[in-house]
């Protein structure tokens, strides 16, 4: 056991090496660079802006350097020292900004997939047992339904009728009162107040593709002998259900973890910008917009760690859950 | 634990009149049509019939286990318990907890396929104990101890082990041997046994079928016991009821179906076991095959070990001459199917020689032979498997599957579509069928296709993987003798792989014995089968039933015992 998680994170590195790679030539692909999108700001605003100014920030911002020993100065800072470098547009140290935030991205992230896991398996179920009932195609045009409306919308309608119908705070993940205030039991209840919206917005997009993964499943293993055999045996349908093919339909749908977790954090980041969540999200939307490389760097590649991560937890938990796996 | 009141005798389940329907899209399916019959206590009813003739679905109504959409229409089902009480199981609701109490308690079944019968990702002892559990709430220390014993009682070695393994580390055999312990848990009084050998290996099923005989003797039960096989029947029925499409074509004691069957189709089902009991017709009155003519085929000491260690392969020679079937035989494990997969390289053995001649007469070394040379001889040597549905795209009409190899070949148009057509009806296929696709066909009709497309360019040599295992005995025979008809027409050789000594002695020139990667015996058939050299060979036909059953023989049969004991606790080798 010790030894497949030993060689699943060994395997992690190498991917992680390319992400990085990826992420920092997506950076680069639109034209020009940070200082091209602060020189038309200035321009927008009248001033003029003489040609050896530029050429002097170019150097001290180092680029005028070819992109692969800018890539270099970076991975080696983060490698070496833990410098995730510094934000342009901010001008403060990346690992400043976003820890805080990206715990909350995290946080979310989690919050939501268990939500999404806790309504896609009972209604996988119901779907599954009860098939081509009118519970069963309810339950599938609904998670359809949500899966088709983009996060965006969903977020902004979820929003307005909260707001307009029952008058909630929305947006953000607390009250004014409590952003700044340090943790205590107030502030654990107002953020539960606001968390639920998120992710429930953020989790109904996912929920079809989980239902319908749990309902095929679980049509699969409800027609296999072991199931007989445990009927033979004389125990109740429903612990028949439960204990034999539900516990085995499990199985495929936790290895879905390491593509739901993307999932989840990519809507994330759109709805956060929507409902002004203080995680990652609007932060990677303006340092991508202003081509502030290394804080779109950093956020890109945490975020692949965070999701790299979560298809480890799947595997080894797919290892822990199934046998047949844990003895190869 | 032994009843001693009326060790046997009275009746404890009388079946009357049981219909069991399937209602379908187009109209009813009678699965189950009028089935009378009664199990006495200590005594076995053998069910038996072809599939399809409904013997599952009567066991499954018994215990109201029967799939969507099927539905017991009407009949009785009346148990006697020891007390006097009785119970009609048909009127039971079968979600209900009257049923649920009987299930696994007073009536317990044990199925066909034990690896998929039992959960592959809970240990079997938690398998076995939650009988216990339901049906008398015993937990922990005492449902363990009780699991324990229950394993020692169907010779499991090692309990203490075994209780926490999974079903995949256990060989066939073992895993009937659980699925037999779990059954066991409560005592029932009636053991329904649902084709529990048709999985396994001869010896693995005569061992198997000791096991059931004992434990009904040692705890009274009555048994109902499921199988297509006749020989089966002989050896371990007091009664027999014989099905065929949901009715019962007819009931008797053993002695009497065997020996003065009334019915047409009982005898039909008795004739074509006994037809496999000796040497086919066509062999027995052909020619001596001249025995000077240069080998077709010429295997000398090939070697193929697996990446996992496992010597699959273990210094095999053989030889096949032109015209003739070579029969391999052996247990599942012992390498043939490998063996039979090397000589067209679908495997790479390490070592060895594969020597074949080539119509000009030169020999060419397949194993280590170019890819260019290789698709050449593929063309020669065909191949035939054991899965008729699996082997078959069920995406492709029939004439396309037997268009590919000649496609392959070259061949175009017209000229294609006669040459399927006529490959058709040599295997006994209507050529206007030629546009449906494979699930139209029966399970026959689909190893007639198989075997189409491997004659379809003309080849010299077929390698032949289990093919009649997946068929019922009627069929076999059937298959057998095309297979023969077509090795006259076309002057083909045969390598035949099979762990079934009587399909080998009816179409086999000669025969190699495999055992664990290496022929123990290999020679003519008629003497391999009638003075058998090698002890594996004689255990191995020693545990073949013999369909008569006024020698039944697999009770005291030869077992061989090699001189390092058999592990079969090992995980199973993946190949």
């Amino acid at each position: 056991m010790l030894r497949f998680i030993i060689k699943r994170l060994v395997f992690a590195i190498p991917t992680l090496f390319a992400v990085s790679i990826i992420a920092f030539i997506i950076i680069q692909l639109p034209p020009g660079d940070y200082l091209t999108t602060l020189m038309a700001d200035w321009a927008s605003q009248g001033g003029a802006v003489e040609a050896g100014t530029v050429a002097a920030m170019r150097e001290r911002y180092g680029l005028d350097q070819p992109i692969y020993f800018q890539y270099y100065k970076w991975i080696a800072g983060i490698l070496t020292r833990g410098d995730f470098g510094i934000s342009f547009e901010l001008g403060r140290p990346v690992t400043e900004l976003i820890w805080n935030r990206l715990g909350f991205s995290l946080l979310l992230s989690v919050l939501t997939l268990c939500f999404v896991w806790a309504i896609a398996i009972p209604i996988g179920i119901l779907s599954a047992v009860r098939q081509y009932s009118i519970s069963d195609y309810t339950a599938t045009f609904l998670a359809f339904f949500f899966l088709a409306i983009p996060d965006f919308l969903m977020a902004l309608s979820a929003m307005y009728i909260m707001s307009a119908w029952f008058g909630q705070s929305v947006g953000g993940l607390f009250s004014p009162a409590y952003v700044d205030a340090p943790w205590s039991f107030g502030k654990l209840t107002d953020f539960a107040r606001h968390v639920w919206l998120p992710v429930i917005v953020i989790g109904l997009g996912s929920l079809a593709a989980l239902v319908r993964i749990m309902r095929a499943n679980l049509l699969d293993e409800l027609s296999r002998p072991y199931v007989t055999t445990a009927r033979a045996k004389g125990m109740s349908e429903f612990e028949l259900l439960i204990r034999y093919p539900v516990r085995l339909a499990l199985n495929p749908l936790i290895s879905t973890l390491g593509w739901i977790l993307p999932a989840v954090i990519s809507g994330e980041i759109i709805v956060s910008v929507v409902m002004s969540l203080p995680t990652t999200g609007p932060l990677l939307l303006r340092a991508l917009l202003a081509q502030d490389m290394y804080l779109a760097g950093s956020l890109i590649l945490l975020i692949s760690v965070l999701t790299i991560i979560g298809t480890l937890v799947s595997d080894i938990l797919l290892a822990i859950t199934d046998p047949r796996i844990r003895f190869q | 634990m032994t009843k001693t009141l009326n060790p046997s005798g009275d009746t404890i389940l009388k079946v009357e009149d049981l219909r069991t329907y399937f209602p379908t899209r187009t109209g009813v399916f009678k699965a189950v049509d009028g089935v009378s019959f009664e199990l006495q206590r200590g005594k076995t009813l053998c069910v038996v019939g072809e599939s399809g003739s409904g013997k599952s679905v009567t066991a499954r109504s018994i215990l109201q286990i029967v799939d969507k959409p099927g539905q017991i229409e009407g009949g009785s089902i009346l148990l006697t318990r020891a007390d006097g009480s009785k119970t009609d199981l048909a009127r039971l609701d079968p979600r209900g907890r009257d049923i649920r109490g009987i299930r696994g308690k007073e009536i317990a079944m044990i199925f066909q396929e034990p690896m998929s019968s039992l959960s592959p990702v809970h240990r079997i002892g938690t398998q076995i104990g939650e009988t216990l559990r339901i049906h008398f709430g015993i937990r922990g220390n005492e449902q363990r101890a009780r699991v324990l014993e229950l394993l020692k009682q169907v010779e499991i070695p090692r309990p203490e082990t075994a209780i926490d393994r999974y079903t995949f580390e256990f060989s066939g055999g073992m895993r009937q041997r659980v699925m037999i312990a779990m059954a066991l848990a409560c005592n029932p009084s009636v053991l329904i046994a649902d084709e529990p050998t048709t999985a396994l290996d001869v010896t693995t099923q005569a061992e198997i079928l000791d096991l059931i005989k004992k434990l009904q003797q040692s705890h009274g039960m009555a048994v109902l016991f499921i199988t297509h096989d006749m020989g089966v029947v002989a050896e371990i029925a007091d009664e027999v009821l014989v099905m065929y499409r949901g009715k019962v074509m007819e009931k008797g004691p053993v002695d009497q179906i065997f020996h003065a069957p009334q019915d047409d189709y009982t005898r039909r089902l008795i004739g074509s076991v006994v037809k496999l009991e000796k040497k086919a017709e066509v062999r027995v009155r052909r020619a001596e095959m001249p025995t000077e003519t240069p080998p077709l085929l010429e295997v000398k000491n090939l070697s193929l070990t697996f990446a996992s260690g496992l010597k699959a392969v273990d210094d095999v020679s053989l030889a096949v001459r032109p015209g003739e079937t070579l029969g391999i035989v052996g247990e599942s494990g012992s390498g043939k199917t490998t063996m039979g997969r090397c000589l067209l390289r679908i495997y790479d053995p390490q070592s060895g020689t594969i020597d074949y001649r080539r119509t000009d007469g030169r020999t060419l070394d397949i194993r280590t032979a170019d890819n260019a040379t290789l698709k050449d001889i593929r063309r020669e040597v065909r191949m035939i498997f054991q899965d008729p549905v699996g082997s078959l795209s069920p995406r492709k009409t029939v004439g396309q599957i037997i268009a590919e190899p000649l496609k392959l070949a070259g061949m175009k148009g017209s000229e294609r579509d006669d040459r399927v057509a006529h490959l058709m009806r040599q295997v006994g296929l209507e050529p206007a069928w030629r546009e449906r696709y494979p699930h139209a066909f029966s399970g026959g009709q689909r190893q007639r296709i198989g075997i189409a497309r491997a004659i379809a360019v003309n080849p010299r040599l077929i390698v032949a993987d289990e093919a009649t295992s997946a068929l019922d005995v009627s069929l076999r025979s059937q298959m057998l003798d095309l297979m023969m008809q077509l090795q006259d027409e076309m002057g083909l050789s045969y390598v035949f792989i099979s762990h079934d000594m009587s399909v080998i002695r009816y179409m086999c020139d000669r025969v190699a014995v495999m055992y664990r990667g290496r022929i123990v015996e290999a020679g003519e058939t008629d003497r391999v089968v009638n003075d058998p050299s090698h002890d594996y060979t004689r255990a191995l036909l020693s545990a073949i039933p013999h369909p008569d059953p006024r020698s039944r023989r697999i009770h005291n049969r030869f077992r061989y015992e090699p001189a390092v004991k058999r592990a079969q606790f090992q995980p199973m080798d993946k190949s």
